[in-house]
């Protein structure tokens, strides 16, 4: 009743203040490594902008490369990264294609066909595998199989086949964990009214796995937007003059088109460089926002 | 509740009457031994066709009509006059674990037919083994005869999707598809090809289901906006549109509050005037309430007693099955 009541949690507080330090000290350091990725996300952005400014204009996105620097600035006529930029889309798109039916095909069979034995765990273990293979290689492969064994040349198609290789692992070890995401629940309450596994597949898994689908395989495309190495050995052009009009055309790419700018000694090519990269990192950008929306969009959750 | 106990004494006294004609048609059925050992043979000597029709006919002019070994029998009577579905020395393994062990038993035809024991007794899984559901599981493996309308549904020649189309089954967790009210009831109906008077079987089917007046505003609505014993209902109105014979529960209302509970068992008592309902439940009380049959599976997938609900209850003979139902194991 009285005022005078002794406070009965003095025992031990000295040492729970300690421990709480030692806890405020190990959250600050992990704070700090989560703020090193930010940190270099943004001067990277920035000392690219700064670089660019003045430079990304309607024209450069429009016109072909000139071999005079003085064109990028309105010289007689403009200059830009047009041909590459085409290159880049076709090639993208190209890919998709060819990933979504091979990707998507392969992670189906495996998570909901193949017998699970020893040929199956032996082919997902290459896959995971081949996931971590260096880029250069694919590159290698491609320049042996598409452009020499298969005599298509340095073309778009070869190019588009290469990149595919190269995120095809990534997008079936994705799409077989978006469907082994899809609950069991829904594949028992589709064969508890007697549908076959076909239709079980395309009515229930399917339609449930497809927006997990769609993230791993458009942040895939958004790597492979960006490789540079694969297709310096498909022997993708540097600098191309005109966009390319078909599969079996010969083409550039944006990163390639960067690479070459960046090389060059004059300070004009390297301002073009960071105005190519500004457009690169824009498109990847947006691709990474589509697959955010198509993700909230589905998710159950919201 | 007291009249319906009442109910059940009388039930049991006749039970006990009825003991005496159960012996004669074990009789019976023995004698029809030899005739099946027989067809075996031929069917091994390469005439399996002929051997199968032959041996269908023979099942199914009779009721009850496969003969059930004299070892492995349950307690109680396992044999019903108008079975539709008789279990002879079924096995099921998962892996090297065996989950049920010589189960030899008789559903018969309507009516509600409880499965109860303890968890990991094998109930589920003898549940799941009667539309094939097991096939699903990798590691499953069945031995042992299942017989639906006389015909072994472990034969070569049973396709388990067209089996599944004459056995609907109601889960555990209600499991409605991310679609609308209606596409849910219709998904059953367009898979199987029932293509004609969709709207009007949908209609129906939420009608048996006791759901209609609740969601009759908003079938276009996401069958996943619903509580989850209206889930529960919706699954049990897919699993009736399609209009099967036997219609399987795998704990129904285990995950539901008492009132959707208490709905699901009058849902579960009106459906059984016109299916066969076979009802896995932990719940004795529903058993007791809502089952015409019981069977007692107690550890091990072994099946300890099959009888009348009644006699379970009230006069068990295995002395274990008293225990566990009066709460002394389980």
């Amino acid at each position: 009743m009285s005022t005078e009541t002794e406070n009965p949690f003095t025992e031990g507080t000295d040492d729970i203040e300690r421990k709480r330090t030692i806890g405020r000290v190990f959250v600050g350091v992990c704070f700090g490594s989560a703020m090193v990725g930010v940190a270099a996300l943004v001067i990277l952005l920035a000392d690219v902008i700064i670089e660019a400014w003045g430079w990304l204009t309607w024209d450069f996105l429009l016109y072909p490369p000139t071999q005079s620097p003085d064109n990028f600035l309105g010289g007689i006529r403009g200059a830009g990264i047009y041909p590459a930029i085409v290159g880049s889309i076709f090639l993208i798109a190209l890919t998709a294609v060819f990933t979504l039916f091979l990707g998507v095909g392969a992670a189906i069979y495996l998570e909901e066909y193949a017998p699970e034995n020893r040929l199956t765990s032996f082919i997902e273990a290459n896959i995971a595998n081949l996931a971590g293979v260096p880029s250069i290689v694919y590159g290698l492969l491609g320049l042996a199989v598409f452009v020499r064994g298969a005599q298509l040349g340095a073309v778009l198609l070869a190019g588009a086949l290469t990149l595919t290789l190269l995120i095809l692992p990534i997008v079936i070890v994705s799409t077989q964990e978006a469907l082994r995401a899809v609950p069991d629940s829904q594949r028992n309450a589709a064969y508890g009214v007697g549908a076959t596994q076909w239709q079980v597949t395309r009515d229930v898994v399917l339609p449930r796995a497809l927006p997990g689908i769609m993230t791993g395989t458009i942040l895939s495309l958004s790597r492979a937007i960006g490789e540079t190495a694969p297709l310096i050995m498909v022997g993708a052009a540097t600098t191309m003059l005109t966009a390319p009009d078909g599969l079996m055309s010969p083409f550039s790419a944006m990163p390639m088109q960067i690479f070459d700018w960046a090389a060059r000694p004059q300070t004009e090519f390297h301002h073009a460089a960071a105005a190519g990269i500004v457009v690169l990192l824009t498109i990847l950008l947006l691709m990474n926002l589509c697959a955010i929306l198509i993700r909230n969009k589905y998710d159950p959750r919201s | 509740m007291s009249d319906e106990t009442t109910g059940r004494l009388g039930g049991l006294k006749r039970t006990v009457a009825t003991i005496a004609p159960g012996e004669s048609r074990f009789e019976t059925s023995n004698t029809r031994d030899a005739n099946v050992e027989t067809t075996d043979m031929t069917a091994e000597a390469g005439q399996s066709d002929v051997a199968t029709t032959e041996r269908n006919e023979t099942e199914s002019s009779s009721s009850g009509g496969v003969e059930m070994p004299t070892s492995d029998r349950p307690l109680g009577t396992p044999r019903v006059d108008d079975a539709v579905i008789e279990a002879r020395d079924l096995d099921v393994f998962y892996g090297d674990t065996q989950a049920l062990n010589e189960i030899n038993m008789d559903i018969p035809e309507q009516g509600v037919t409880a499965l109860i024991g303890p968890s990991g007794c094998g109930k589920s899984t003898f549940l799941r083994s009667i539309n094939r559901m097991n096939d699903l599981i990798d590691v499953a493996r069945v031995e042992g005869e299942l017989y639906f309308h006389g015909k072994n549904i472990y034969d070569d020649d049973v396709d388990p999707v067209a089996l599944r189309r004459k056995i609907g089954m109601v889960f555990q967790k209600p499991n409605p598809f991310p679609k609308s009210i209606f596409d849910n009831v219709a998904y059953g109906l367009r898979v199987q090809g029932k293509d004609d008077d969709v709207e009007e079987k949908v209609h129906t089917a939420l009608e048996r289901a006791a759901l209609i007046d609740e969601v009759e505003d908003q079938l276009d609505e996401s069958g996943l906006d619903l509580s989850g014993g209206q889930q529960q209902r919706l699954c049990i109105a897919r699993a009736i549109a399609t209009d099967p014979e036997v219609i399987l529960m795998d704990e129904p209302a285990s995950a539901l509050d008492p009132v959707a509970t208490s709905k699901i068992e009058d849902l579960v008592e009106e459906l059984a005037q016109e299916y066969t309902v076979v009802i896995v439940t932990h719940n004795m009380q529903q058993a007791a309430r809502i089952s015409d049959k019981t069977a007692v599976f107690l550890t091990g997938g072994h099946l300890v007693e099959f009888d009348d609900t009644n006699k379970i209850f009230e006069n068990p003979e295995s002395d274990r099955v008293e225990d566990y139902i009066t709460g002394k194991f389980g």
